[in-house]
C-alpha cells in the first residue's frame, strides 16, 4: 500500500456500467517524510475518506478485494484513513496536530 | 517475496472491515546485496516485527492471505523475519535505520 492524501473526487457520469455508483477520489501520493510527490492515483473510496484525509490504498487485483469492487474494472481502492505514523521511531505525521 | 527492513509503523483507526486487528507497517525494499533499493511502502505483517527488523514480504494479491480474513484490499504482507541471509556466500544485514528530518 502507498500513502495519499485526498486532493478532490471525480464524477463521471458516462461510464462502464459494472463500475457502479462508487465514490472516486482524486489522491496525490507522499513518500514516508510526508512529502507530496508528483504522483497522483484516483481510487474508489471503501472507507468513507474526504478531503484532507491521508488515506492507504491499495492497487493491483488486490483492490477488487471489497463488497463495493468484486468484479469491477477497479485497479485501486482506498482501504484506511491514517491517523500518525512514525519512522525510525520519531512522529511523522499526526492528523490531530 | 522480496528483502526488506520495517522502518516506521503506521495508525490507522479507521478501516476496511476484516482489517480489524492487522498492523500496518512501513516497510524499506533492499536488494539482493541488503543495500536500500526503491521506495518504501506500506504493509501488513503477518509476523511479529518491528522497526529496525530484516524482512521478507510479498506484493500482490496473495498479500491479503495472511490477514485473518483473505478477501481484504491488501497488496503486501510482510510473511517473515529473516535471521541470516547470504549471497555468494557472504552474509549481510540490512543499513542501519534511516535518519529522520
Amino acid at each position: 500500500m502507498l500513502i495519499a492524501k485526498v486532493v478532490g473526487s471525480v464524477v463521471a457520469t458516462r461510464k462502464d456500467e459494472k463500475l457502479g455508483s462508487a465514490k472516486l477520489l482524486l489522491c496525490q501520493v507522499h513518500d514516508h517524510h510526508n512529502q507530496p510527490k508528483e504522483q497522483y492515483v484516483i481510487a474508489v473510496d471503501a472507507v468513507g475518506a474526504g478531503p484532507g484525509d491521508m488515506i492507504l490504498y491499495a492497487t493491483g487485483s488486490s483492490a477488487r478485494q471489497t463488497v463495493l469492487t468484486d468484479g469491477r474494472p477497479v485497479d485501486a481502492v482506498v482501504m484506511a484513513v491514517v491517523d500518525s505514523w512514525d519512522l525510525s521511531g520519531k512522529n511523522v505525521y499526526e492528523k490531530w496536530s | 517475496m522480496h528483502l526488506g527492513r520495517v522502518i516506521g509503523r503506521v495508525v490507522a483507526t479507521r478501516r476496511y472491515e476484516g482489517l480489524e486487528g492487522v498492523t500496518l507497517q512501513w516497510v524499506e525494499p533492499l536488494g539482493e546485496d541488503g543495500r536500500p533499493e526503491g521506495a518504501p511502502l506500506v504493509a501488513t505483517t503477518a509476523v511479529s516485527v518491528g522497526p529496525g527488523d530484516f524482512v521478507t514480504w510479498v506484493d500482490g494479491r496473495e498479500a491479503a492471505m495472511t490477514c485473518p480474513r483473505a478477501f481484504v484490499p491488501v497488496d503486501a504482507a510482510v510473511v517473515g523475519f529473516v535471521s541470516q541471509a547470504a549471497r555468494l556466500g557472504r552474509e549481510f544485514e540490512p543499513p542501519p535505520l534511516p535518519e529522520v528530518r
